[in-house]
């Protein structure tokens, strides 16, 4: 019987959170610390004519006002003495300030003021004087989607069947087309980072998901050698992809310090982050689905355009899972982008399947009232036993469980099918439904582990914790394979003087880094056990590492508790204080044979003031399928948040550009709309677990992005059902109701 | 921010002869605005003016009605026995707004003096009349989702945006002032916010230096049949999209006197007297506050990506009249 695994455990950060002693990436006290500020420029596209920094430069405090004039460069040309290690990852072609006078968009930063302190810094930046040789620029996705083309990036998009002809003699169909805005991430903790240089070594505290790609980026960036860049990051105040890939940022604030040869510290505003670190791109999303009568799917067209920038093609393959969620023959699902004069998107929770499952989804809907099938029924006529994209078998799929337990909890049964059909007083009543699915990921990681003769233990591994509770994981992993208790347990990460872990996205932390912590647990005992049997009189004698487990300072054989050895004296004997153990976990071979997906299924019902066009979500239900839970307590709180997202991105969330200037005009709070407590009503999360020994050796696939995957698609659907009204364009906001 | 000079003022006269002898001086009360607006870059004075410490918060029984410091918060007018008894309909415009943080911070004076959201007056790269006199107007041909309605001109589309004052305007207020020789006058309230016209920069009819000490409220025949109603973008902390205060004496179900003033949709809460000659003398009735509604709009003039409000507008009304009669 697991002791911690799938037992609720508090957050073991949550008190030093709470209390101020968990540091941030802006807390870190250095000495000789110099302050910068960023000037943003104020066109869409064009150069950067003239910069007077005169008077900046004179006010108090100021000690270096750096631009495109006086920055040294940055980047692989930059680099002669060292090449950037060749790995899976991407080149590195990302934006970097001030490295010429070219503007690529608006609120681009255009000049780095460092004072003595932040007011300093914050004022003079008022006083740097730009002007610009303007070009016409084009920011709206709208206005260029027929220059949309396949990413050059990748592979092109594969045709299932014959889509086309199938269609077109599908007796039943509907086509309909669907927007979402941009978006962004919006975490509470604003980006920043701290910059120290000793020679050619640096240092730099950061808000990161990926310390080790902040380590890659920087030092490719300085033409250092990747050992001499150490990149701390042990808290982030939230990130959900707002910190996966490099942003600007970092190498400035090092580029900084390093020309004034002291530290420098660099903030962003809020409203420096929204053209700081990417964000989910405008979608537009057209979808035709042929269906028989019976509501089998015949044919699947769902094209996706997003757009881009100029300077990379960023591509969230928002149609990714479409090819995976229902059994169908005939599909075409490409995704195509297009440039604009816009900073590059990124990964923002759940990205592209949320982006792709609210358009599917929704047209499911629209399918289900074209066929009078009830939209669960429908999901379940076209339940996918097998991956359709590969015809694998699942290494596991509880989704029909999912939609069952949910439609039980929900009531669903009691659901009449015709819109406006439902009322409580004066409000209609709408309930709607959806399917998510996220992909049950796992990438190589590595973990330490030093076990001391005290039964207490150090873990280490480069991850990251920007919320979902890997600090506790790792440590209930830990302990529980350790056979200590987690207060015995110290685990750290976000350092890269740690051992090596992805980034945290994609909701692939614990299959990857929990791997590493088991199997590190694993080569402890393995390595005590043959420690043990050099005894002669061991106990233990002839049994293999897997035959034995740690447990109360006791090392046994599991098939008999009674021989077991103790370990302290193992210790002992061979003089150890401690033992330590790095381990790599890689996926298992044998995924390969398999699909290995998360599912999921949202029940949600909604309150639609037919006068006023507000809308209430009263009650959500998800269920979810992710393999095994590890902290029942920190998943739920994954799958609520993951529920408030999408409750923000069906009816409020919306980044606003004035096309004209081609410049976000809403980025601060009070203007971009995320949920607030009053917006939360009853949201209940459940689990159905899989046991599932082929996704990885603890069986846990990710929930992170899963937990918000269909709630915009089932709030969409929930508010045409209470109002007979289809909005297919995000945010749903009163006006689009009345 | 830009350096400034702060000064404590020891009483009234003294902060407004300190404000007046500086024509870039402004006062700093509960600070939840013009703070803001400064590290914006949006507000620049170059002296502050800290009134807030003066004894200027006491909310007490006045000449049949209520006499409410300019210097009281948000919080404790929303409170206040009286106004919960008697003006009820302040209380709920009140709590309406913002947050309890920010409504514990407020005080009354600055909430009457609260500036636009407008985005263009928020991004000082982008033209603004109101910020920046000259420079254009970025809403009139932009993103003007939020913007006014009624009222606006060439130079501004802008609205204002507090909940507060909509319920004052309903409830006849009277703002008293002080100027910087001590004398006191009184604007009623009405009279109090500007329509933007060619001088949207200035959002009121106070004197540079004048400050308001006090908000009067006369006896109401409203407290029992009113209502404040808020249509926004979520459920809370976001500025109306349309709000309505309305409040009706009804004298065996006749409606003996009435207000409907509309919130969001100008430069200053939009009184309709039109609806309220629609409502004088009838039966209250869902069928003729739509006419008073109807009355409300229609004057109204949409912008490119509002002309929902007119709409909304009318059945905000209805509904915020159904409600103060309690038929809904």
């Amino acid at each position: 019987m697991p002791r911690y695994i799938g037992k609720e455990m508090s957050r073991v950060d949550g008190v030093a959170k709470v209390t101020g002693r968990a540091k941030y990436a802006a807390e870190f006290q250095v000495p000789n610390l110099a302050y910068g500020f960023i000037v943003l420029g104020t066109v869409a596209r064009g150069t950067i004519k003239s910069i007077d920094t005169r008077e900046a430069e004179r006010a108090a405090g100021v000690v270096r006002v750096f631009t495109h004039l006086n920055a040294p460069k940055l980047g692989p040309k930059a680099s002669t003495e060292y090449a950037p290690p060749r790995n899976t990852r991407e080149q590195d072609k990302s934006f970097r300030a001030l490295q010429s006078d070219r503007i690529y968009f608006n609120a681009q930063p255009v000049a780095l003021v460092v004072a003595e302190t932040y007011e300093q810094a914050r004022y003079a930046a008022r006083l740097v004087k730009v002007a610009y040789n303007a070009e016409k620029h084009e920011t709206d996705t709208e206005a260029v989607r027929a220059s949309a083309r396949v990413p050059t990036q990748g592979q092109p998009p594969k045709t299932r069947g014959n889509p086309q002809e199938a269609m077109r003699s599908a007796p039943v169909k509907v086509e309909a087309e669907y927007r979402i805005p941009i978006e962004h991430h919006n975490p509470m903790e604003p980006h920043a980072a701290i910059a120290a240089w000793e020679g050619d070594r640096l240092t730099i505290f950061d808000k990161t998901q990926d310390v080790y790609g902040v380590r890659g980026h920087l030092a490719t960036s300085f033409g250092v050698p990747e050992a001499n860049v150490q990149v701390v990051s042990p808290y982030v105040g939230g990130a959900f992809g707002a910190s996966l890939r490099p942003n600007y940022y970092p190498a400035l604030t090092a580029m900084a310090a390093r020309e004034l040869k002291r530290p420098v510290k660099l903030v962003y505003t809020r409203t420096q982050m929204f053209t700081g670190h990417g964000y989910r791109p405008y979608t537009i999303q057209k979808i035709a689905l042929g269906a028989e009568a019976s509501g089998k799917l015949t044919s699947m067209i769902h094209t996706a355009v997003h757009n881009s920038s100029t300077i990379e093609e960023f591509n969230d393959n928002t149609t990714g899972f479409t090819r995976q969620v229902y059994a169908c023959p005939n599909l075409y699902a490409p995704t195509m982008i297009v440039a604009t004069d816009l900073p590059t998107p990124t990964w923002m929770r759940a990205p592209g399947a949320v982006s792709g499952m609210f358009a599917l989804e929704c047209a499911m809907d629209e399918l289900a009232y074209a066929l009078k099938i009830d939209p669960l029924e429908l999901r379940l006529i076209n339940y996918a036993e097998v991956d359709p994209e590969s015809g694998r078998p699942f290494s596991s799929k509880a989704l029909r469980e999912c939609y069952r337990l949910g439609a039980e909890k929900f009531g669903w049964k009691g659901r009449k099918m015709e819109p406006r059909s439902m009322r409580d007083g004066r409000l209609l009543v709408g309930w709607g439904t959806a399917t998510g699915i996220w992909g049950a990921f796992q990438r190589p990681a590595s973990a330490k582990i030093t076990f001391r003769l005290d039964g207490t233990a150090h873990v280490t591994s480069a991850t990251s914790d920007i919320g979902p509770g890997t600090y506790t994981v790792m440590t209930m992993i830990a302990a529980e394979y350790l056979g200590n208790r987690p207060e015995q347990v110290k685990f750290e990460l976000g350092d890269t003087n740690f051992p090596r872990a992805p980034s945290q996205g994609g909701s692939q932390t614990t299959s990857s880094v929990g791997s590493a912590v088991h199997g590190a647990a694993l080569a402890i005992t393995a390595k005590l056990l043959a420690l043990a049997n050099q005894d002669a009189s061991s106990p233990l004698k002839g049994a293999a590492a897997s035959d034995v487990e740690m447990l109360d300072g006791r090392l046994r054989l599991k098939s008999d508790t009674s021989k077991s050895v103790s370990i302290a004296e193992v210790m002992r004997r061979n003089n150890l204080a401690e033992v330590t153990e790095t381990f790599e976990s890689r996926p298992l071979p044998e995924r390969q044979k398999y699909a290995t997906m998360a599912h999921g299924a949202q029940f949600v019902e909604v309150k639609v003031d037919p006068d006023l066009g507000q809308v209430r979500v009263t009650r959500a239900i998800e269920v979810s399928a992710c393999g095994k839970i590890i902290n029942p307590k920190a998943s739920h709180s994954q799958e609520i948040g993951g529920v408030v997202w999408g409750i923000g991105m069906a009816l409020q969330e919306a980044t606003e550009i004035d096309h004209r200037y081609g410049r976000i005009m809403n980025p601060n709070l009070q203007h971009y709309h995320v949920p607030v407590n009053a917006d939360v009503h009853e949201v209940e999360t459940m689990f159905v677990e899989e046991e599932d020994t082929i996704v990885n050796p603890l069986g846990v696939k990710g929930m992170g992005e899963l937990g918000m995957v269909g709630i915009p698609a089932a709030i969409a659907n929930a508010v045409f059902h209470a109002t007979g009204r289809r909005v297919r364009d995000l945010p749903i906001t009163p006006d689009k109701l009345l | 921010m830009r350096p400034f000079k702060y000064v404590r003022a020891s009483d009234a006269s003294a902060a407004a002869r300190a404000v007046a002898a500086n024509p870039r001086a402004k006062f700093l009360a509960g600070g939840t605005n013009i703070l803001d607006l400064m590290k914006e870059d949006v507000e620049r004075p170059d002296e502050l003016v800290d009134v807030s410490r003066l004894k200027l918060a006491e909310i007490k029984a006045a000449g049949g009605g209520v006499s409410i410091g300019a210097l009281a918060k948000n919080t404790d007018t929303a409170n206040h026995p009286l106004i919960r008894r008697n003006y009820p309909l302040l209380t709920q415009a009140i709590v309406a707004g913002a947050s309890g943080q920010l409504r514990n911070m407020a005080t009354n004076g600055g909430n009457l003096m609260q500036r636009t959201r407008c985005q263009y007056f928020y991004d000082t790269a982008m033209p603004c009349n109101k910020r920046e006199p000259g420079t254009g107007c970025g809403a009139l041909e932009g993103l003007n989702r939020i913007h006014a309605i009624f009222g606006w001109s060439e130079k501004c589309v802008a609205t204002y945006p507090g909940d507060m004052a909509n319920a004052l305007y309903a409830l006849d207020a009277v703002v008293r002032v002080r100027n910087a020789s001590g004398r006191e006058r009184t604007i009623p309230v009405v009279d109090f916010h500007r329509l933007p016209g060619d001088t949207p920069e200035r959002d009121n009819n106070l004197q540079h230096g004048e400050l308001i000490t006090a908000i009067e409220l006369p006896k109401s025949n409203f407290a029992k049949n009113s209502y404040y109603l808020k249509v926004r973008d979520r459920a809370s902390y976001a500025f109306a999209l349309v709000a309505v205060a309305a409040a009706v004496e009804l004298e065996g179900g006749r409606i003996r006197q009435a207000r409907v003033v509309l919130g969001g949709v100008a430069h200053k809460p939009w009184r309709s007297l039109e609806a309220e000659s629609a409502l004088v003398g009838k039966a209250a009735s869902e069928e003729i506050f739509g006419r008073a509604a109807e009355a409300a709009l229609r004057e109204a003039k949409p912008l490119a990506h509002n002309a929902y409000k007119v709409e909304l507008g009318k059945r905000a009304v209805v509904r915020a009249l159904m409600r103060a009669a309690r038929m809904a």
